[in-house]
């Protein structure tokens, strides 16, 4: 047996209908305890309406040697971002 | 005559969650993983803050001046009115999850019941104590069905915790006078009838968790009356300390 419970990755939903987001991670011996684990550390104030539990080894990561041939190529490219058009009228912005 | 029965009734209520609120405390920074320590800590809040509450009616029924901090830190062991199962010292983990279980337990039904009270501040006091009390015991029951279920070490500590702890549930449903002329009343629920549904509440959890509910005697109880345990005093004196050697200090 290892002397640590395996990690386990938090999402939490905030009140108003945003999407989930990571707040952190805990450790469990497996999914209820990671829910009721991540209730009592992340959400005891209200910031919740929702929680996910994800265990950490099932999470795909890219790598920080990926950060070049990822995410560099949108850099050069401002055509890609669709800030030249103009807002027809009548379309609210928010 | 009512309000010296409610008045009674409210401190008993009172001083089972400030004594296990106390109790649960004393693990902030030694639980056995953090995560845990939290929890203990959250219950341990929940149950304090439940003791807030009543302690305050319980001083505005006296009518005597007396708030919430004089009721908890200038009253002797004598004069405490918790069950006895709740003074016991917190033990080994197994303990604190056994006991804090079998608290929740039986007050998941008699909460319940007491949301019907015909004193409303009462009623809405137990509300919200039900809510917290539905985490507590998910919490508490998922671990002992763990530790039960777990490895021979864990089991044999959870079913020691269950067998020293089972005699003092009989003071759970214990009546008395100040209970039987509040129930004359509609403020308080009987409490024979939330029996056999929380005997069958422990004996569901533990079979999950492969263990057995003791065939023992049932202890003598006292605690309602202000006889208590060698333990009692000992944890007030921690507990009161600080309030009692700077009398009217803030921060």
């Amino acid at each position: 047996m290892s002397d640590q419970w395996p990690l386990w990755e938090v999402f939490t939903q905030p009140p108003g209908g945003k999407p989930h987001e990571h707040a952190g991670s805990v450790h469990a011996p497996d999914a209820e305890i990671a829910l009721q684990n991540a209730r009592d550390v992340y959400t005891r104030r209200g910031e919740a309406v929702s929680i996910w539990v994800v265990p950490s080894a099932t999470i795909v990561a890219s790598a920080p040697t990926d950060a070049g041939p990822f995410f560099d190529p949108g850099n050069d490219k401002p055509y890609r971002h669709p800030q030249f058009y103009k807002v027809p009228r009548g379309v609210k912005v928010f | 005559m009512t309000n010296a029965n409610l008045f009674e009734y409210l401190l008993r209520l009172a001083d089972d969650r400030l004594v296990l609120g106390h109790r649960n405390s004393e693990w902030c920074g030694h639980g056995p993983i953090l995560e845990e320590d939290i929890a203990t800590a959250n219950i341990a809040l929940d149950l304090l803050g439940q003791a807030q509450l009543l302690l305050k009616l319980a001083g505005e029924t006296e009518g005597q001046g007396r708030d919430e901090d004089a009721l908890a830190y200038w009253r002797d062991e004598s004069q405490f009115r918790n069950l006895q199962l709740v003074e016991l010292p917190k033990g080994d983990f197994a303990f604190t999850v056994a006991r804090q279980f079998l608290f929740s337990a039986w007050n998941q039904g008699f909460l319940e019941a007491l949301t019907q009270s015909k004193h409303e501040d009462l009623a809405g006091i137990a509300g919200k104590a039900l809510k917290e009390n539905r985490y507590h015991l998910r919490h508490s029951a998922e671990w002992l069905i763990r530790f039960g279920d777990g490895t021979d070490e864990s089991h044999r500590r959870a079913q020691t915790a269950l067998d020293e702890l089972w005699p003092w549930t009989g003071e759970f449903s214990s009546e008395d006078q100040v209970d039987r002329a509040l129930l004359a009343e509609g403020i308080a629920p009987a409490l024979t009838p939330l029996r056999p549904p929380f005997e069958a509440m422990v004996r569901d959890i533990t079979a999950r968790a492969t263990l057995t509910v003791p065939d023992r005697p049932m202890r003598m109880t006292g605690g309602r009356t202000g006889r208590h345990t060698e333990y009692l005093g000992h944890m007030l004196a921690e507990m009161q300390i600080v309030a009692r050697s700077h009398p009217g200090a803030v921060w």
